[in-house]
């Protein structure tokens, strides 16, 4: 059985391309040719070449020494955090860039959240001198000041998304639109394992650079390519989909998932999609989102806005459904608690996301030699106001 | 026979004039009088707009009018009660226009059976490609007589308006041009080179024209080459500002 996208789009039974046929010609065009792209020899090039001299990659594996005894177990830390830009983003908007240059497009589009993404996008397209667009929902705009500063001063026109919620499901669906209203000389650089086929699957490769770098430096540092355990934040599910892409078919090899427990799974506040959601679509992918019974997306809750997106990648729907992957809810106060630990044992302040990964240690008891690889995917400098709130620093 | 089927055959020289609305929008319970003056006003088709959270192929007018509509308390259950003797009244073609998650969410049979049970005469699902609808859904469909109605864009190659001709049953929506619901640009060149392009391909369907469909101009350039066209957005924004009242004047401007 394997746990990667089949030939129609699908994990297991999610997956597919639930769009309006506006947007075929679009997905259908990049269906049928991200493969063959992807495995062009100088698109690899290119596309190493900036990872290495742009991005800083190799990112470093870092064996977190303190963490670990207090744990009583072996944790490595990937540390997506020392990317430029801040976290793992960047390896999906760089790839995407590259490729929508072989598609001949000039004009792209992304949705941002809290920023990282439309930060991670504008970024790429400034070295490429493409002209960028990021559809941002209207409240997310107000709380995330200094990302939207960042995006202008990168040239990117940071569009208000003032539909629905204002959040981020309603920048996706302004992003969508844009690109319907765009059919040709527009791509979408969609930030996560989300969307319509084939975009979870193509982020999930950008983003598998993260693994294949885990396997040699492991292999370096444990004399073993495979740990005992992977584990990752997951709001929509990309850097998961990165840490995770190289060991899914590995069943030795266990996958943790942490998602947003907000103030807690059954307070009404929360952003865990496996324990709350149910089947259904979203922005044109089959897979499990937060709704009422009638069907109507909710809007979720999390102290990060990361992992307050209303559903999850369907490779993620997947592994939950399966069972191959063991899903765990943390709340807000445990991973702030997490994050401030992380910075008094280790010297590394980290996002508030991944603190939600961190946080698992508390409950989540592994053996002494077990090796444990949790990916730091991005630094909490971008979290300095909600750490201060939080702790009345 | 399919109430839809009925009426493209009638007349083969008339222009169809269809509207879309939103149920639930302006007040919750406007549905059953919003149809019965539509009728009264010579409309030969409509669309009911199933409200949806997230309408990711409709601009701001639609989107309002469903959020709005959700609003109200509006629900599919609600819907089908609203409709439940509605045929009644109305006997002309009623389809309805949802996106797929509430639909999946009620139960694809079950929302086809209630359908059928109400008078529905067909539906029309933005986000459910026809590769889907062939795979999964096309024998429920059938079972309960329902049409189903696909789009097509300026940018729908020729091969696959063909694929689309063949698995549609009744007539193809052809959206005007590449953008969302509610645009006010009118119709250039490139449009009526589309109308004209896609009436010679011979298809087994009629083409009904909607977005950008606004009034008595619009509806006659869409029309030229085709057999009707479907306004929406300019409709709810008459229901916005005059609500149920006057709907006959709005039909009669946009048409004769």
């Amino acid at each position: 059985m394997s746990y990667q996208v089949n030939e129609k789009g699908y994990y297991g039974d999610f997956g597919g391309a639930f769009i309006p046929e506006m947007l075929y010609p679009n997905v259908e065009e990049l269906r049928s040719r991200y493969l063959d792209i992807m495995q062009e020899e100088s698109f690899q090039k290119e596309f190493r070449q900036l990872l290495k001299d742009y991005v800083g990659r190799p990112t470093p594996l870092y064996y977190a020494k303190r963490f670990s005894e207090k744990y009583n177990t072996k944790v490595y830390l990937k540390r997506e955090d020392l990317c430029h830009t801040g976290a793992h983003k960047v390896n999906n908007t760089i790839g995407q860039i590259l490729m929508a240059k072989r598609l001949g497009k000039n004009r792209i589009i992304a949705e941002t959240g809290a920023g990282q993404h439309g930060v991670a996008t504008a970024t790429v397209c400034a070295l490429m001198g493409i002209e960028c667009v990021v559809y941002m929902g209207e409240i997310d705009i107000k709380r995330q000041a200094p990302n939207v500063a960042r995006m202008k001063m990168l040239g990117a026109t940071v569009v208000p998304a003032i539909s629905g919620s204002r959040t981020l499901k309603d920048a996706t669906n302004e992003a969508i639109r844009d690109w319907i209203n765009n059919p040709v000389n527009t791509h979408y650089i969609i930030g996560s394992v989300v969307g319509p086929h084939p975009y979870p699957d193509m982020v999930a490769r950008f983003q598998s650079v993260i693994s294949e770098e885990v396997k040699k430096q492991l292999q370096e540092k444990e004399g073993r390519e495979n740990p005992d355990f992977v584990v990752a934040c997951v709001g929509g599910g990309s850097n998961a989909a990165g840490i995770y892409y190289h060991y899914l078919d590995q069943e030795e090899v266990g996958i943790i998932a942490v998602e947003a427990a907000g103030e807690g799974v059954l307070t009404g506040k929360s952003a865990a999609t496996s324990a709350l959601g149910r089947e259904g679509i979203i922005h044109g992918s089959k897979t499990l989102l937060m709704q009422t019974d009638d069907g109507q997306i909710t809007e979720p809750y999390s102290i990060s806005a990361g992992l307050d997106y209303p559903g999850v990648g369907p490779m993620h729907a997947n592994l939950f459904r399966t069972g191959r992957g063991e899903f765990i809810s943390i709340t807000d106060t445990e991973a702030m608690a997490a994050g401030l630990e992380l910075c008094k044992l280790e010297g590394i302040i980290p996002a508030i996301e991944t603190a939600h990964a961190l946080a698992i240690f508390e409950t989540r008891k592994f053996r002494e030699d077990d090796v444990v690889v949790v990916n730091l995917s991005g630094r909490g400098d971008k979290d300095l106001n909600t750490y201060i709130e939080h702790f009345n620093l | 026979m399919n109430r839809i089927k009925q009426k493209l055959q009638e007349d083969p020289s008339k222009k169809l004039l269809s509207i879309y609305f939103t149920a639930g929008y302006p007040q919750p319970e406007d549905t059953v009088t919003i149809l019965e003056e539509l009728q009264k006003s010579g409309v030969d088709m409509v669309e009911i707009g199933l409200p949806f959270s997230d309408p990711l192929a409709d601009g701001p007018v639609i989107q309002r009018s469903s959020e709005a509509a959700l609003k109200n308390g509006m629900t599919t259950n609600k819907l089908f009660a609203q409709l439940k003797n509605i045929r009644e009244t109305v006997q002309i073609p009623l389809l309805i226009m949802g996106y797929f998650n509430p639909i999946l969410q009620f139960g694809v049979e079950k929302f086809c059976q209630k359908c059928k049970e109400v008078g529905i005469d067909g539906l029309i699902i933005p986000d459910l490609p026809v590769e889907e609808y062939e795979l999964q859904y096309k024998d429920i469909f059938q079972q309960y007589d329902l049409l189903p109605v696909f789009l097509i864009t300026p940018q729908t190659s020729e091969e696959r308006i063909r694929q689309i001709d063949q698995i549609s049953e009744g007539f193809i929506y052809m959206v005007s041009s590449a953008a969302v619901t509610g645009g006010t640009a009118g119709f250039g060149q490139l449009q009526k080179d589309y109308f004209s392009r896609v009436s010679k391909m011979g298809l087994k369907n009629p083409l009904i024209v909607g977005f950008g469909i606004k009034d008595r101009e619009t509806f006659s350039a869409a029309t030229e080459k085709t057999k009707g066209a479907i306004i929406g957005s300019a409709f709810i924004k008459h229901l916005t500002e005059n609500g149920t009242e006057n709907i006959q004047d709005f039909i009669r401007k946009a048409r004769d």
